[in-house]
């Protein structure tokens, strides 16, 4: 349904994403995953209509949407979350919700409808009326969530929504995804949390220094050399195997 | 007591200002009232409800006043006819200049000085030409009758703005219970998630300053039907301007009788006190001055934020 090809964005000398390529099937749980500063958020950006990318191409339900702006895209059926959320602070959540219930729904007594179903999903009803500003990182990462989700996508772009939270919340959350994606909406998310990209995704692609370097299964990805090499170092690859050897030798 | 419930009553006791008073002074002081609420509401629906802080709201009133002079002087124009191309001009202009700014980006600090730059520049041009009548600005001849837009009796004029103070708040209560509201709103608060959401923001905000330039220009034409003159430094100097910005702050942004309380509230101190002082010219600019101060450090979110809120948090809370 996604199909990304030999995308660049560059930010003066510095190639963000360089030649990404990777493709999302329906029905997928697909991990973005990557040491920071690797690029996954701009090409996040560089997908979702947020930044131009300089070459490449996107295409989303066999349609070329390169350039086009993101709320087009959006109306089109791609969402993205942002990583450092953005609640429209002075809004309540059923508002908040509601603002992106409205892409499909302009009456207004629909969309409040639409947002009250939305946030049980995501396990926010019991704070419909609270302002968005009163929420912890916890609550706005649901509302972060839930807001996508109200605009109906076909594809949800998830931009760490795991990060600053404590392993409970983590552990509330997985099934939330696992719903969203089992209720007919693909999912591809960026994720450090480890336990939870595995635990929730089918395949995973390793961006660093704006590269593809490795794609597959989770655990194909996670044993893979120049993974471990990304995210530990030149040579951690051989050290973690000369130690895992010795500890089984002992 | 809510804020809505508060505004209903300042509303109803207005209704009945021009039965009790008999003073043409006091009738015409609540008749400035309401027009300058009224230019407050086109403020707060760009301002209040967009976060687009407009510095030169003088040009859409501006625009207004001038309008309907020009066509009916100039041209023998019906007022009333003018007087509704006048507010389709103030309309369309708000949205030209918004395409102009929105496309660009141009947000906070840059918007306002662009809007105020447009509104210098046209009191500039206004006062450049003959047919805008230059430097001495432009008289409409007197002649009292209904089709004239002109009334004998000074009291239908303030029932007529009185209606339009209604009007005023009926878009604000609109704006908070429709989609348009909501995504202007949304852009308000965060023009990224907005977007993210589907919505097309360069086209709300353009709607927007439309309708808040509609609507100040049809205070331009109240104006101009009332006082029969307007020239360049009424219709377009900052004065206007800042009068459309302060009710709105003083009163409360965002909410949908803010400007009616702020008006009510400044022009009765501003009124108290001249009368304290004996008329010493440019004592009200000093006490709205002062006004605003401690409006903005006491009153975050104006009188409107007196009264008991309904959902909506504090300014600071938002901004936390």
């Amino acid at each position: 349904m996604l199909k990304v090809r030999d995308l660049d964005k560059r930010f003066g000398g510095i190639a963000a994403v360089d030649g990404a390529s990777l493709d999302v099937a329906q029905g997928e749980i697909v991990a973005l995953i990557g040491p920071n500063g690797a690029g996954k958020t701009t090409l996040f950006a560089a997908i979702t209509g947020f930044v131009l990318p300089d070459t490449g191409h996107v295409r989303f339900l066999g349609e070329t949407i390169t350039g086009l702006p993101p709320h087009v895209i959006c109306a089109r059926g791609m969402v993205r979350t942002f990583q450092i959320v953005q609640p429209f602070g002075a809004l309540t959540v059923r508002e908040n919700i509601a603002v992106g219930a409205h892409l499909h729904h302009p009456r207004r007594k629909d969309a409040l409808a639409r947002a009250e179903q939305v946030a049980a999903q995501v396990g926010l009803d019991k704070r419909l009326d609270q302002p968005a500003s009163t929420l912890t990182v916890a609550g706005r990462k649901r509302l972060e969530l839930a807001r996508a989700l109200a605009t109906e996508p076909k594809l949800l772009l998830l931009d760490e929504v795991m990060a600053g939270l404590n392993p409970t919340e983590i552990s509330e959350i997985v099934p939330v995804v696992r719903a969203i994606r089992d209720s007919g909406v693909t999912v591809m998310l960026i994720e450090h949390v480890m336990q939870a990209v595995v635990s929730l995704s089918d395949r995973a692609y390793v961006l660093n220094n704006g590269r593809i370097i490795a794609s597959g299964t989770t655990a194909e990805v996670a044993s893979d050399p120049n993974v471990i090499e990304a995210y530990l170092g030149h040579g951690a690859a051989e050290r973690v195997k000369t130690q895992l050897q010795a500890g089984h030798a002992s | 007591m809510s804020a809505r419930v508060a505004g209903v009553i300042l509303l109803a006791a207005l209704l009945c200002v021009p039965f009790a008073v008999r003073s043409e002074f006091w009738l015409s002081f609540w008749l400035l009232v309401l027009l300058f609420a009224f230019l407050g509401q086109s403020w707060n629906v760009l301002g209040g409800y967009g976060g687009q802080f407009s510095f030169g709201h003088a040009l859409f009133f501006g625009i207004g006043a001038y309008g309907t002079a020009v066509l009916q002087v100039r041209h023998g124009i019906n007022a009333y006819v003018a007087g509704a191309m006048a507010v389709a001009i103030g309309a369309l202009m708000g949205g030209i200049i918004g395409l102009l700014v929105f496309r660009y980006r141009l947000r906070g600090a840059y918007f306002a000085l662009v809007t105020l730059a447009f509104a210098e520049v046209a009191r500039i041009l206004v006062a450049s030409f003959q047919y805008t009548g230059s430097g001495f600005g432009i008289l409409i001849p007197l002649s009292r009758s209904v089709e004239n837009f002109q009334f004998a009796d000074r009291r239908v004029f303030y029932l007529l703005a009185w209606v339009l103070v209604v009007i005023g708040s009926l878009i604000a209560i609109w704006l908070e219970n429709s989609r348009f509201g909501a995504q202007l709103m949304a852009v308000r608060e965060n023009e990224d998630a907005a977007q993210a959401l589907g919505i097309n923001i360069v086209r709300t905000k353009v709607l927007a300053i439309a309708l808040s330039g509609g609507m100040a220009a049809t205070v331009g034409v109240f104006y101009v039907q009332n006082y029969l003159f307007v020239d360049s430094h009424i219709a377009f100097g900052p004065a206007m301007s800042i009068e459309a910005l302060l009710v709105c702050l003083v009163g409360g942004l965002g909410s949908v009788f803010g400007p009616l309380f702020g008006s009510v509230v400044l022009h009765a101190i501003g009124e108290a006190a001249k009368q304290a002082t004996g008329n010493a010219p440019g004592l009200n600019l000093v006490l709205y001055g002062i006004i605003l101060i401690v409006a903005l450090r006491f009153l975050p979110n104006g009188i409107a934020g007196l009264f008991a809120r309904r959902t909506r948090p504090k300014r600071e809370a938002a901004n936390a």
